[in-house]
């Protein structure tokens, strides 16, 4: 963009010391024993995603999709101003239900995740932990323009500007913000993408993984989680 | 009955002329920092200025210094009265007041980390507020330049346009020009 000012470089030299209570340690059993613990190791399982591969008859993954497309739970997890639209969603004025949409509260009862506008940096963080631990298959959905590109936050410091860097993103909704009915539409256009196959995010997540994790390392600076959380 | 607050203060307190923004609010400088317990707690105890409204910060880089208004209210005479005082940008160190209004505990930590203006003393002042792991320069100071931090930490998506809302709105109105 041509009005950047070319003066102003940010710090990118100081790192963030990891939190206290996250160095290793060591702890003091009740019966004496003394046991040295790394939290980030020790409290976590490190094991990577992996790849759910396809079933080798086209019809049974059909029907997986199928039943897949007719079983989407929403992750209650509200961010940016989107989250106040999809309180008339799932009360009787617009009542997703009768599309057998619900909201679950829990990341491990739930398989889709809307991101309902900005993410701070913050927010991001508690976004990934919450993905990473909902139950595969599972899909994302970018709701507003500040998911897509910014939005009105473009030039925030604060907040990041493409959700589709950090978390594999299945279908966007357009709008500042998106009415209810936008949503109710995008949840069909979701659904149809999963009937066709095409739901893959968290294959897509899995597989370039790495390329995941450096993006959100770079911008969440005090990184005190193991590298997948679920 | 502000103007008469003034003028008694005045004779005790190096303050600068006031400005009588509305028939219920009124600003004031004070010249001298080390006065400012003493006038802060004069106002709650004895002139019935009981609630602290904000205090907040202003970085006023060309000059080199930092305003800080603490805001009072009287609530019986219906009342606002802000008080200025500066502080040095280099130095940026001001007096708690966590023990006049235990509010201001909040507003100074907010300070510390937005503007990076220490209150020594005040509780817990040196955690995180609300940013998390900021290791950059406080974003609220004015040589923080947000726009170029967020171009260099977070990619673009192409194909963003922007339009200058004076021509554009120009263009709209008078299409013939
Ligand atoms: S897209 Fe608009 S409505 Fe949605 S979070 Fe951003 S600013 Fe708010």
């Amino acid at each position: 963009m041509k009005d950047m000012d070319k003066s102003f470089k940010k710090d990118t030299e100081t790192e963030f010391p990891l939190r206290e209570e996250l160095r290793p340690h060591q702890v003091t059993a009740p019966d004496g024993q003394v046991i040295e613990v790394d939290p980030l190791q020790d409290y976590f399982c490190q094991e990577p995603p992996k790849v759910h591969r396809k079933s080798y008859v086209r019809i049974v993954e059909d029907f997986y999709n199928w039943a897949r497309a007719h079983s989407l739970w929403i992750l209650g997890f509200g961010t940016g101003c989107g989250a106040i639209e999809m309180r008339p969603l799932m009360t009787p004025r617009f009542d997703a239900y009768r599309y057998g949409i619900q909201w679950r509260a829990t990341p491990r009862q739930a398989n889709l995740m809307v991101i309902s506008g900005y993410l701070s940096v913050k927010t991001l963080k508690r976004a990934i932990r919450a993905y990473e631990q909902m139950p595969s298959p599972k899909y994302v959905v970018g709701l507003g323009s500040c998911t897509i590109n910014g939005g009105m936050y473009w030039d925030s410091y604060n907040t990041i500007k493409r959700l589709d860097d950090y978390l594999p993103v299945d279908l966007y909704i357009a709008g500042c913000m998106p009415r209810p009915e936008a949503l109710l539409a995008g949840f069909m256009d979701l659904k149809k993408l999963i009937r066709k196959g095409q739901g893959e995010g968290a294959n897509k997540y899995a597989e370039n993984f790495d390329w995941y994790k450096e993006n959100q390392k770079a911008v969440i600076k005090d990184w005190d989680m193991p590298d997948y959380n679920w | 009955m502000m103007r008469d607050l003034i003028e008694r203060l005045t004779q005790r307190y190096k303050l600068g002329a006031p400005v009588f923004q509305r028939a219920d609010l009124t600003f004031v400088d004070l010249a001298a920092n080390d006065q400012l317990r003493s006038l802060l707690l004069e106002l709650r105890d004895r002139e019935g200025f009981t609630h602290l409204v904000l205090l907040t910060a202003v970085d006023w880089l060309e000059e080199g210094r930092f305003q800080l208004t603490y805001m009072l209210n009287n609530r019986d005479a219906n009342q606002t009265l802000a008080l200025r005082v500066y502080l040095d940008r280099e130095v940026a160190v001001g007096e708690t007041i966590h023990d006049i209004w235990p509010t201001a505990e909040t507003y100074q930590r907010e300070l510390r980390e937005m503007f990076g203006i220490d209150f020594p003393g005040s509780p817990r002042v040196d955690e995180e507020f609300i940013l998390e792991g900021w290791t950059d320069l406080p974003p609220y100071r004015r040589d923080f330049d947000t726009l170029a931090y967020s171009q260099q930490t977070y990619r673009d998506r192409p194909g963003r346009e922007t339009t200058d809302p004076r021509t554009h709105m120009k263009h709209k109105l008078y299409p013939e020009g």
